[in-house]
């Protein structure tokens, strides 16, 4: 299997968010690169300017607002849409997609259906049913089956900094691996394999629980034990809701469990961290949300897996005490005083 | 009781779709026989070698094989099996042994030699044996001679024997996409993957294929089969190649997959049970064996990396739904005790011919029906196809199946994609079965009278169910029809849906239906799984048969409705 028949052909990425727009830059390394952008100004901005919200574009870089020019380009399209838009996005691409395509996702949230006449917020339980992953979203809108997801440890703006990282491409396909592998390979950046795809996709989306959660205890003030504590607590808890959701424990202590979950919680840049950090200093949800320019996923995370753990009985403490402070006025200090006095005994019981 | 039986079948016999049977891929297949078996063995010695690239692994296999095949032939000896089995294995061994004297060049030739010898054994004992003569023979003995036994104990005169009232039309309905298979069958090749419930499917599945026209598949038959002569004649005469499931050592399942492939390729029509072996717990199949499946995508894609037009594979589901099934009763106690106790148990059949025979005149004499349903096309990877076998994505929208085999614009072989692509189709064939699964009252009653009891027991797991004595178990009549009138509610819905389907004598005054189910679940076991007492209650003679019978309804959520 070589590249070298289509290494001509360019690799297409959707969504020029952060996340998009760095990617991009890496797959430019290697290979020219067809980048979406939802708004037609962004498109003339990347093409003119050559810089995307603050990131500089690579050379290889060309930007479309067409996405049938996409699909008819490349034969490999790296999604990378917020959760949200996720299968509406899919909708306008599948027409103009052929079983051929190679898609590999960086989207980390559940995309969620209710029955008509429910809204997500009024739903009292969920079941996999109707929460469905980014992967699935993409086998049910599309004929594509060859699906990779790209989960980790990957904070746009050190990626942009070319400082060392790594990320795990999953799917169930070595193929998928392989390819992905070549494109995003380079000397700053590790990629490993996996070939639970859904147990990656669920570890990369519920670590922005616990990363909101991280940022609330900063934004109390307390230090580096409260934080060894969440973290490992907090990957327990992810364990049980992966499990119920069908991933496997390995994935969660890979790059894209532990690994992520590290990193966000240490890190002030990430949106869920910040809406914790804010929430703890006593902002309003609304408030917060007013002024961030995307969206941090980990709200609606909060939301499903909290109606998710009520309806498989799982216990999941942390989201249940996050979906109270979040979405039903509960100070953040109350949420962690019920923590610290809940009786708990077994470290470890999943392995 | 008229109004609920099976409407008459009105469709005309379907007319041969190839009229010659020296036209018929089967009979090319026979007659190059020996030609057949050569091309399957060097295929099959190919392929070995590719995943056995050094000598050592391959000698070590090939010492798993002996091992294994003296061990099976000291323990589990059929009456299908060849005379010369142990001569021929203590050879092999003996060979394998004098390998350690040679020189390395020449231990690998000796070593390539015993493969070929083992490989040409196992593709000659599974390629099956196709004859013009006698499968017009064996086709008319089951026409005629099952014809006239219907007639004839249908009616009860003598003279009756020779008059055409019922037809075995009449007995077992064929419904579902007819037409379209007989399309697909001429613009392409078609694997029909049947759910398997009873012996009496092979036989089955031979007649329905024939009366829709269809040319003779070549079909994997389980082994055990022949071991009974009356079902081996007809199996032969029917095209069907052997499955060896007490075999599972890597040349035997390399070479049935190639003989699979290959006729596959040929373009012979092909047909095997998925599900491997007959369903123990009578559940419909949940997970299918992959090995022969995967045999119908690597086909697929040599068919595009072939020259010329390439043709298409079809894939066919087909559930077929009987009121009994004359096995249920060791089955299920089988499935019971490995579930229970979790240990292996050796397959049997506890029937010879005379068993076998007076299980068909059962059969026969009796007014319960069959239903086969013939599901749509779909192609390898499980898309649907419309009648000109274009392949569909879910819009509707024309694909090329071509493209799952693409990688970086080219046609490519990758084993792993194909494993995977095995998995996915096996997982769309399974939801196929449960759509076009056909319930019938009797899968009803028994579903629902299983389930009423389970409630009533709550705290009881299914063992502890099971051993509750008969006498004990007792369900009022009028909270029983109300339950049947509310699932069977839901079912109508179910089929709209279109996740389900029913036959016809489901519907209607829901006491006749009732009892219509009551009177045919199980109808020839020794101990009934439902009767009425006297009072009009309804009880069981056998509650774990009566298991058996509900587990045909498992898998649709049906149980919140109870």
């Amino acid at each position: 299997m070589t590249l070298s028949s289509s290494s001509d052909k360019p690799v297409g990425v959707i969504g020029a968010g952060n996340f998009g727009t760095v990617i991009a830059n890496i797959l430019a390394i290697n290979r020219p690169v067809l980048l979406y952008a939802r708004n037609q100004h962004t498109v003339k901005h990347i093409n003119q300017k050559r810089e995307n919200r603050k990131h500089e574009i690579h050379s290889n870089i060309t930007a479309t607002h067409d996405l049938a020019q996409v699909a008819r380009e490349c034969d490999v399209i790296f999604p990378m849409v917020p959760s949200e838009h996720f299968r509406a996005m899919m909708k306008v691409l599948a027409i103009h997609l052929q079983p051929y395509h190679i898609l590999i996702h960086g989207t980390k949230g559940f995309d969620v259906t209710v029955p008509s006449g429910e809204s997500i917020n009024s739903i009292a339980k969920l079941d996999r049913h109707m929460v469905k992953t980014m992967s699935e979203v993409i086998r049910e809108e599309s004929v594509v089956v060859r699906i990779g997801c790209l989960a980790g440890p990957n904070l746009s703006k050190e990626l942009a900094q070319r400082q060392p990282a790594a990320t795990v491409i999953a799917s169930h396909f070595d193929e998928v691996i392989l390819i992905g592998k070549r494109l995003l390979r380079n000397d700053r950046f590790q990629v490993y394999e996996n070939r639970d795809i859904v147990g990656v996709e669920i570890a990369g989306v519920l670590k922005n629980i616990i990363a909101i959660a991280a940022g609330a205890l900063s934004g109390l003030g307390y230090g580096e034990n409260a934080k060894g504590l969440l973290v490992s607590r907090g990957a327990v808890e992810m364990i049980y809701l992966g499990r119920a959701l069908g991933g496997d424990v390995k994935a969660f202590l890979g790059v894209a469990g532990i690994g992520d979950l590290v990193t966000t919680c240490n890190s002030p840049l990430s949106r869920n961290f910040t809406v914790g950090y804010r929430l703890a200093k006593g902002e309003k949800l609304q408030h917060i949300l007013n002024d961030m320019s995307e969206i941090a996923e980990g709200i609606n995370t909060v939301r499903i897996a909290k109606k998710c753990a009520d309806h498989y009985k799982v216990r999941a403490l942390i989201t249940d005490r996050l979906y109270k402070v979040l979405f039903e006025g509960m100070t953040v200090e109350s949420a962690l005083e019920f923590l610290m006095r809940f009786p708990l005994s077994a470290d470890i019981d999943f392995i | 009781m008229d109004i609920l039986e099976e409407k008459k079948n009105k469709n005309k016999p379907y007319k041969p779709i190839l009229e010659d049977i020296p036209d018929w891929p089967v009979y090319q297949l026979s007659k190059n026989r020996n030609e057949f078996i050569n091309e399957v063995t060097q295929h099959a010695i190919v392929r070995i070698q590719a995943l056995r690239p050094q000598r050592k692994q391959l000698i070590d296999d090939l010492e798993a094989t002996v091992y294994r095949e003296q061990n099976r032939i000291k323990r589990n000896r059929w009456r299908a099996d060849p005379k010369d089995d142990s001569k021929f294995w203590s050879g092999i061994k003996n060979e394998l042994v004098e390998l350690g004297n040679k020189s390395q060049e020449e231990a690998d030739k000796a070593a390539s030699k015993i493969l070929e010898k083992i490989v040409h054994r196992y593709a000659s004992e599974i390629a099956g044996n196709f004859k013009q003569t006698s499968y017009k023979f064996a086709r008319s003995i089951i026409k005629f001679g099952f014809l006239r036994l219907l007639n004839g104990t249908r009616i009860k005169k003598f003279g009756a024997f020779f008059r055409n009232r019922y037809t075995l039309r009449d007995k077992i309905q064929i419904v579902g996409k007819v037409k379209m298979i007989r399309q697909l069958a001429r613009q392409g090749t078609v694997v029909m993957v049947p759910t398997h419930f009873s012996n009496l499917d092979s036989i089955l599945i031979g007649w329905v294929i024939h009366s829709m026209g269809l040319p003779a598949f070549i079909y994997g038959a389980g082994l055990n089969l022949f071991n009974i002569k009356i079902i081996a004649y007809f199996m032969n005469s029917l095209g069907a190649y052997k499955v060896d499931r007490r075999k599972k050592n890597l040349p035997y399942l390399e070479t049935l997959k190639m003989y699979s492939n290959l006729a596959i390729q040929k373009g012979a029509h092909s047909l095997f049970f998925p599900g491997g072996t007959r369903s123990r717990s009578g559940n419909i199949e949940k997970q299918l064996k992959l090995g022969l499946l995967s045999t119908a995508i690597e086909a697929q894609r040599s068919l595009y990396m072939a020259e010329g037009v390439p043709k298409k594979v079809f894939i066919v589901p087909v559930t077929l739904n009987y009121h009994c099934v004359l096995e249920a009763p060791e089955m299920i106690e089988d499935y019971l005790h490995v579930k229970g106790q979790d240990r292996y148990f050796p397959e049997q059949d506890r029937y010879g011919s005379f068993g076998m025979i007076k299980f068909l005149f059962k059969f026969f004499t009796n007014p319960s029906s069959i239903s086969v349903s013939i599901g749509p096309g779909l192609d390898v990877m499980g898309n649907y196809v419309d009648e000109k076998g274009n392949s569909l994505d879910a819009t509707g929208r024309i694909i090329d199946t071509r493209d799952y085999f693409i990688s970086n614009g080219d046609l490519s072989i990758d084993r792993q994609r194909e494993d995977e692509y095995t998995r996915m189709l096996s997982q769309r064939i399974v939801i196929e079965y449960h759509k076009i699964n056909r319930v019938f009252a009797s899968h009803l009653v028994a579903f629902i009278a299983f389930q009423m009891w389970q409630k009533k027991y709550p705290k009881l797991d299914l063992f502890s169910l099971l051993r509750l004595p008969e006498e004990e178990l007792e369900l009022d009549y009028q909270e029983f029809k109300l339950v049947f009138k509310r699932v069977r509610k839901v079912i109508y819905k179910m089929k709209e849906e279109g996740k389900i389907n029913f036959a016809t004598h489901l519907k209607g005054k829901s006491d006749l239906a009732i009892q219509w189910g009551i009177d045919n679940v199980g109808v020839f076991h020794l101990n009934r799984p439902l009767v009425k007492n006297k009072k009009g209650n309804i009880i069981t003679k056998d509650l774990s048969l009566l298991y058996y019978y509900q587990n045909r309804m498992v898998g649709y959520d049906l149980e919140q409705f109870i």
